[in-house]
């Protein structure tokens, strides 16, 4: 027998143990879903909150940063669910609408030919075995104790499906509404299967419904079919002081299929945002890209696992944060080129501009091969704004606040360009903008 | 108009221009000419407000005003400009959207309106075709991917539609053909007036046949060491700078 020297539980960890113990029997999914909520709660408990020691969570030691587990919140009402109605007025069409993590079919929109979408629990009552393993996403590289809680505690989510050769013109959107004054947490899986040939956008945003801490461990599962092509972006822009998001994103590429994805992550309490992207057949394209803009006591980690399992794909992960105040910023890009996977082109790039004396960025680009025929690069840049770029500006007209706003502008803003589609990049823009005036005032009032 | 005083500025432990006077009247165009190292870049940097360099003693006037202690976009706001001896790339910001920026800032900066968007594209479409600037290059980001000569022509285009009372052009001429040359001469020709300066950089006399300067000055080791009018620059298209060899380190 091994005798393991287990750290004792955080209060964290014990309100946790807590409340599966006493939430799990009114926890949707038949026989199997418990089996797998029981052990998965089993390895998040074994291993607790990650911490400094555990290599993916080194520069997030959450053990040490959640303090407090907030009590879950309860499924909403009737009632809180049509006092959303005016609210949920202005959302675009195909909206899916998770409130708390529960997906609320009745006040979302509706969706085109090919295109179905029901609760998770109504999944996992299904007894369809082929969703259930889906949703389980037991992937080699996916062995971490945030996501094991996640499929322990999960409440609600939704599952969308797109028929094979379906070209679905407008995007579908999965928005997080959050209710209620108490801040509490929310434990929601969703899951995208994406048929062959298929042609979609799926765009995450949150629904700003006033002050919101709490706590929220998020998983979304993309299944990405063969041939198909898949557009998806993130909008983190809603966290507050004190508020803490989980966010597990899983992404299996088809042969020939082509992915690309794009986060915005502002405004972040504590944000950890993991990606496990899996490429499983040949010859497809799956493109990363991030921005993150700090500013405060904020942390943003965006850590990834990128695998090559199949030959001739090309992976691209492209990340920036730009780090002002006392923020923290986390760039952890693991690429893995499984034996065999020949033929793999793979670049990863993190640049950041540190504008704060007192900004911390952590950035560890990894690479793991064992194949011999393969293209595969990772660069970091880390510094502050190039003063003969500022001093050019200046001598043009530019006040040297407006010439820093420029180039911060730019350096964000070349990625979201980079997202082709002109609405999305014009809202994109524009948050960074919005990100960009909140922190000129905030200057401006410190220097007064 | 321009005056330098008894300049010294040193970078670091090391002086690099040593007691430099040098004045340009209005209307006047004035050249400084001189071998790689003797300081030209750097005059014109402390004058555009470069802060690397540390101004030991001496005063720049513009119309009669000190600038030494305004930052660059005042300097800029209040008439001066730089052509840039390698102008910078500005990755991710279209060249248009920058050279609004550029233009209304210095209107906001002396409480002038912002140009409407049609005066403004006429003014660009305009100072464009002098230079040579397809509007393809203007959706581009500023200066990246240009070619040297696109490069400086850009710079030129600049100059066109900020009007400056005062213009520092640090060798424009070099890398570039004759063509260009006599493009971006063109573009500075087009641009005299009595009002306004010009200060020509150059290591290269051949530009000077095209635009033609008022006075001609070499510069050697950080200062002013012989003044005179075009015939200076014929002179030393003949001779060189051997000349000049003890005045200053590097000689080419
Ligand atoms: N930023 C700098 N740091 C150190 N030395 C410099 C810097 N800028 C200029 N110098 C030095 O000052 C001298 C003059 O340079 P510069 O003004 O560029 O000359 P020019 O333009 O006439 O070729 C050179 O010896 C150069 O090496
Ligand atoms: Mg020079």
């Amino acid at each position: 027998m091994t005798a393991q020297i287990i750290p004792s539980r955080t209060a964290a960890e014990a309100a946790l143990a807590e409340a599966f113990a006493n939430g799990k029997a009114g926890l949707p999914g038949a026989e199997a879903v418990a089996r797998l909520r029981d052990e998965s709660f089993a390895a998040f408990a074994r291993a607790g909150l990650p911490h400094r020691r555990i290599e993916s969570w080194h520069y997030t030691d959450l053990r040490t940063l959640m303090r407090e587990a907030l009590p879950i919140a309860p499924a909403p009402t009737r009632e809180q669910l049509e006092s959303l109605r005016k609210e949920i007025a202005a959302l675009p069409a195909q909206s899916l609408l998770l409130v708390d993590g529960v997906f609320a079919p009745e006040l979302s929109g509706a969706l085109p030919q090919g295109v179905t979408a029901t609760s998770l629990a109504a999944a996992l009552a299904s007894g369809r075995p082929e969703l259930i393993e889906s949703l389980a996403a037991a992937w080699a590289d996916a062995d971490d104790s945030i996501l094991a809680l996640n499929a322990a505690l999960m409440l609600d989510g939704v599952i969308v499906e797109i028929a094979p050769g379906a070209k679905i013109a407008e995007p579908i959107h999965i928005v997080y509404a959050t209710l209620g004054a108490e801040p509490s947490a929310r434990f929601s899986r969703s899951l995208v299967k994406i048929g062959a040939g298929a042609c979609v956008r799926i765009d995450e945003i949150s629904l700003g419904l006033g002050g919101r801490t709490g706590q929220t461990n998020n998983a979304l599962i993309l299944e990405i079919g063969d041939a198909a092509e898949v557009g998806h972006t993130l909008a983190l822009t809603d966290g507050r002081p004190g508020s803490m998001r989980l966010e597990s994103f899983l992404v299996k590429v088809g042969a020939r299929a082509k992915f690309d994805s794009f986060a915005l992550i502002t405004g972040a309490g504590l944000v950890r945002r993991q990606i496990f992207k899996l490429f499983e057949g040949p010859d497809a394209q799956g493109t990363l890209r991030g921005v993150s803009l700090l500013r405060g006591r904020e942390h943003a980690d965006t850590t990834l696992f990128v695998r090559h399992a199949a030959t001739g794909c090309r992976g691209r992960q492209n990340f920036r944060y730009i780090l002002d105040g006392e923020s923290t910023g986390v760039f952890q890009g693991k690429v893995i080129v499984s034996p065999g996977a020949q033929k793999t082109d793979g670049k990863m790039l993190a640049k950041t501009l540190l504008l704060g004396a007192e900004a911390t960025m952590n950035s560890r680009p990894e690479l793991e091969i064992f194949a011999d025929d393969v293209i595969c690069g990772h660069g970091a840049t880390c510094g502050g704004l190039n003063a003969d770029q500022l001093f050019y500006l200046e001598t043009r007209g530019l006040p040297p606040a407006a010439a820093e706003a420029l180039l911060l502008d730019a350096f964000a803003g070349e990625l979201v360009d980079e997202l082709g589609h002109q609405g999305l990049v014009a809202a994109y823009r524009a948050e960074v903008a919005a990100w960009l005036a909140a922190r000129a005032k905030s200057e401006t009032r410190s220097a007064a | 108009m321009l005056e330098v005083k008894n300049l010294n500025v040193a970078i670091g432990e090391r002086q690099i221009l040593n007691d430099l006077s040098l004045s340009v009247a209005p209307g006047e165009i004035a050249a400084i000419m001189g071998p790689n190292g003797s300081g030209k870049s750097t005059l014109a940097y402390v004058i555009a407000g470069k802060q690397e360099y540390e101004v030991l003693s001496g005063e720049v006037l513009l119309n009669g005003e000190n600038v030494l202690e305004l930052s660059p976009d005042e300097r800029a706001a209040k008439g001066l400009f730089l052509a840039f001896q390698y102008p910078v790339e500005i990755p991710g910001v279209a060249t248009m959207t920058f050279l609004k920026t550029a233009l209304n800032a210095q209107r906001k900066q002396r409480g002038e309106e912002e140009l409407t968007i049609p005066e403004f594209m006429k003014r660009v479409k305009k100072a464009g075709e002098m230079l040579d600037i397809k509007p393809d290059m203007l959706k581009r980001a500023l200066n990246v991917g240009f070619s040297g000569g696109e490069k400086k022509r850009m710079d030129i285009m600049q100059m066109a539609l900020l009007e400056p009372s005062f213009a520092i052009l640090d060798e424009t001429d070099s890398g570039l053909d004759i063509d260009a040359v006599r493009i971006v001469a063109q573009g500075v020709n087009a641009l005299r007036s009595p009002g306004r300066g010009f200060l020509i950089i150059t290591h290269y006399p051949r530009l000077l046949d095209h635009i033609v300067p008022d006075t001609v000055h070499v510069m050697a080791g950080g200062r002013i060491v012989r003044s005179g009018g075009k015939e200076l620059a014929d002179e030393l298209e003949k001779t060189g700078y051997r000349e000049y060899a003890g005045e200053s380190e590097e000689l080419v």
